[in-house]
């Protein structure tokens, strides 16, 4: 991968999908750490690991069976039966605004 | 009776003789919290109705001659990522000031189930990102061995609660370090199980697949006895494990004659300062007099551990943390006009420097383009440094390393570059990397006076023997007679 240098447009656009809101000060100090971080962890481009497959997890090396299909996650699984979850009224206990029933939030549809 | 050095059996032993109560327990904690906590910032909410109703639930236990619980009116603190229903919990975020848990963390109702007295949350990293404590939204906290130092991080307040006696044992969280590193900077014990070992139900999430539960205490015999406690298979998390669970304490004084200890090569480089190096050369030493074999392995890929790190835990931690938005709970920004106003300034507002900086990091390497260069990548460097471990253990029982390259630090002596900040987890985020246990013990103190640690690793779901090495090491501190590392 070539040497890639994180922009104010890269910064922009990554805030955009975060959703923060950078102020002036806040974007400058994110491009010169952004910058920082990623040449530090340019290093791992010394590795070759074009054979080695990815490790997500590693319980289900030791829970259920070693099986290579999605079997190894059987204990993980239940039934598809529904069971009581939060109460309603302890879901709405910190909504920021609500009428009880629904959380109220700003307008997502125009017109 | 000293507080500051009662132990879980130290606890229960006074109130089977009906020396002391929980209650009474609970309350000289709670003194001690007025007495201290100001200077050292380690609580963020206090729970006394809470711990009083579970320690006067206690005394009348005691009071009929009952069978008392394993942690019977033992005065815990918990870290404030996890949930305890009805109390107030924030992760030390803005973002979540106002937001009492809607129920408890499975690791906590499992202590409380056992005796335990909740005192109250306890100060961390925001959403447990940092190594020092400083990160906190509200206030840092200072190593009670010097109060001019930081005691590590995240799990800060509850490193330094254990370590200045105002609770008998904490609970923390370890992503990339954070119950070991403070545990070595305030010379206390801290221990993280293996990945899946204890239910992460509750746990506010951080990086889903590196996030421990685990307990720091005084003495290696507690972290067992927390372990024991709060360890095994929740329905509730489907990551936790359905191994069965060992029986720790009986590990406790087992003989460690015959173990084969592994010392890699790239732990004890350059930057390792020299006093630590001494005081691990120390233990190394105790341990060979106790007929363990000391062998040298290596870890070829460690130095790719932290990029890797900081790549997978802040992948992950952007999608965790995309669940701020204002909407159901935390905090919303006032007058917004549209719903994406809402998202972005509520975000903002609530979240502190160092989460927008993760965020930001994690959304970039897992945005289109990017996300094979980069987290796909760092999730097969993971495999190499698993293979390490693999290779290594197949010729030892458990691996001994520094825990921090240096004592502790002073506070805002990091702040400025977060690199710098990020290879002070040099030694510990292998072990998240891998999903292997490891815990840090005191083992002894630098000239200036600041605490020592020294890192035990095991096989997966083998706590048993990491809790052997580390008793032993742990006694052969108490009965050494030379203090110099």
């Amino acid at each position: 991968m070539a040497e890639t240098k994180v922009t104010e447009q890269d910064v922009m656009y990554v805030a955009d999908l975060a959703n923060l809101e950078l102020t002036a000060e806040e974007k400058g100090r994110m491009i010169r750490d952004l910058n920082s971080i990623l040449d530090h962890i340019d290093t791992l481009n010394e590795l070759d690991t074009s054979d080695v497959p990815p490790l997500a997890e590693v319980v289900s090396m030791f829970a259920g069976s070693p099986a290579a299909d999605g079997a190894r996650f059987d204990y993980a699984m239940r039934a598809d039966e529904a069971r009581p979850g939060l109460p309603h009224e302890a879901a709405m206990g910190n909504a920021p605004e609500s009428d009880k029933v629904y959380f109220k939030v700003p307008k997502v549809i125009e017109k | 009776m000293n507080i500051e050095l009662l132990t879980i059996d130290g606890v229960r032993d006074l109130l089977a003789r009906k020396e002391m109560t929980a209650t009474a327990l609970a309350e000289a904690c709670y003194g001690k919290i007025a007495a201290e906590d100001e200077k050292i910032g380690a609580f963020l909410t206090l729970s006394k109705s809470r711990a009083m109703a579970k320690a006067a639930e206690i005394d009348q236990l005691a009071e009929r001659g009952d069978p008392l619980p394993p942690l019977a009116g033992v005065p815990v603190g918990i870290k404030d990522v996890l949930m305890t229903r009805g109390v107030r919990t924030t992760a030390a975020s803005k973002i979540l000031d106002d937001f009492i848990a809607p129920y408890d963390c499975t690791a906590v109702a499992r202590m409380e189930a056992a005796g335990a007295v909740v005192l109250g949350k306890l100060n961390c990293d925001e959403f447990a990102m940092g190594s020092s404590n400083e990160n906190s939204g509200y206030k840092p906290v200072r190593n009670p061995r010097d109060l001019t130092r930081v005691p590590g991080g995240s799990s800060g307040g509850s490193a330094a609660t254990v370590a200045a006696g105002m609770a008998v044992a904490a609970l923390g969280s370890d992503t990339g370090g954070s119950i070991r590193q403070p545990a070595a900077f305030c010379g206390v014990v801290g221990l993280m199980p293996t990945y899946g070992r204890v239910s992460r139900y509750g746990l506010i999430a951080f990086g889903s697949s590196l996030d421990h539960i685990g307990p720091l205490t005084r003495t290696v015999k507690d972290a067992a006895s927390v372990l024991q406690v709060i360890a095994g298979r929740d329905p509730l998390d489907s990551t936790s494990a359905d191994v069965p669970v060992a029986d720790y304490l009986g590990a406790i004084g087992k003989s460690v004659k015959g173990l084969k200890i592994g010392v890699p090569e790239e732990y004890f480089g350059k930057g390792l300062d020299d006093e630590i190096r001494a005081a691990i050369e120390g233990v190394m030493d105790q341990l060979r007099a106790a007929d363990c074999e000391l062998v040298r392995v290596s870890l070829p890929h460690t130095k790719y551990a932290v990029p890797t790190y900081y790549l997978v835990a802040t992948a992950e931690a952007s999608s965790n943390l995309a669940r701020f938005d204002g909407v159901r709970y935390g905090h919303r920004a006032e007058a917004v006009q549209t719903l994406a106003e809402m998202y972005r300034r509520s975000r903002n507002e609530g979240f502190g420097t160092e989460v927008k900086r993760r965020i930001m990091l994690g959304t970039y390497a897992l945005s289109a383009g990017y996300y094979d260069a980069y987290y796909l990548k760092a999730q097969r460097v993971r495999t190499l440094l698993a293979r390490d471990f693999q290779q290594a253990f197949s010729r030892v029982d458990a691996i001994l390393t520094p825990v921090t390259p240096t004592p502790a630090f002073k506070l805002g002596e990091k702040t400025e570059d977060p690199v710098e900040m990020y290879l002070s987890d040099i030694f510990t985020v292998t072990a998240n990397l891998v999903g292997v246990p490891g815990m840090s013990v005191p083992c002894g103190n630098t000239r200036e006076g600041l605490p020592i640690g020294v890192q035990i690793m095991a096989k997966h779901f083998d706590e048993s023997t990491m809790l052997r090495i580390a008793h032993a090491v742990e006694q052969g501190q108490s009965t050494s007679t030379d203090l110099k590392p």
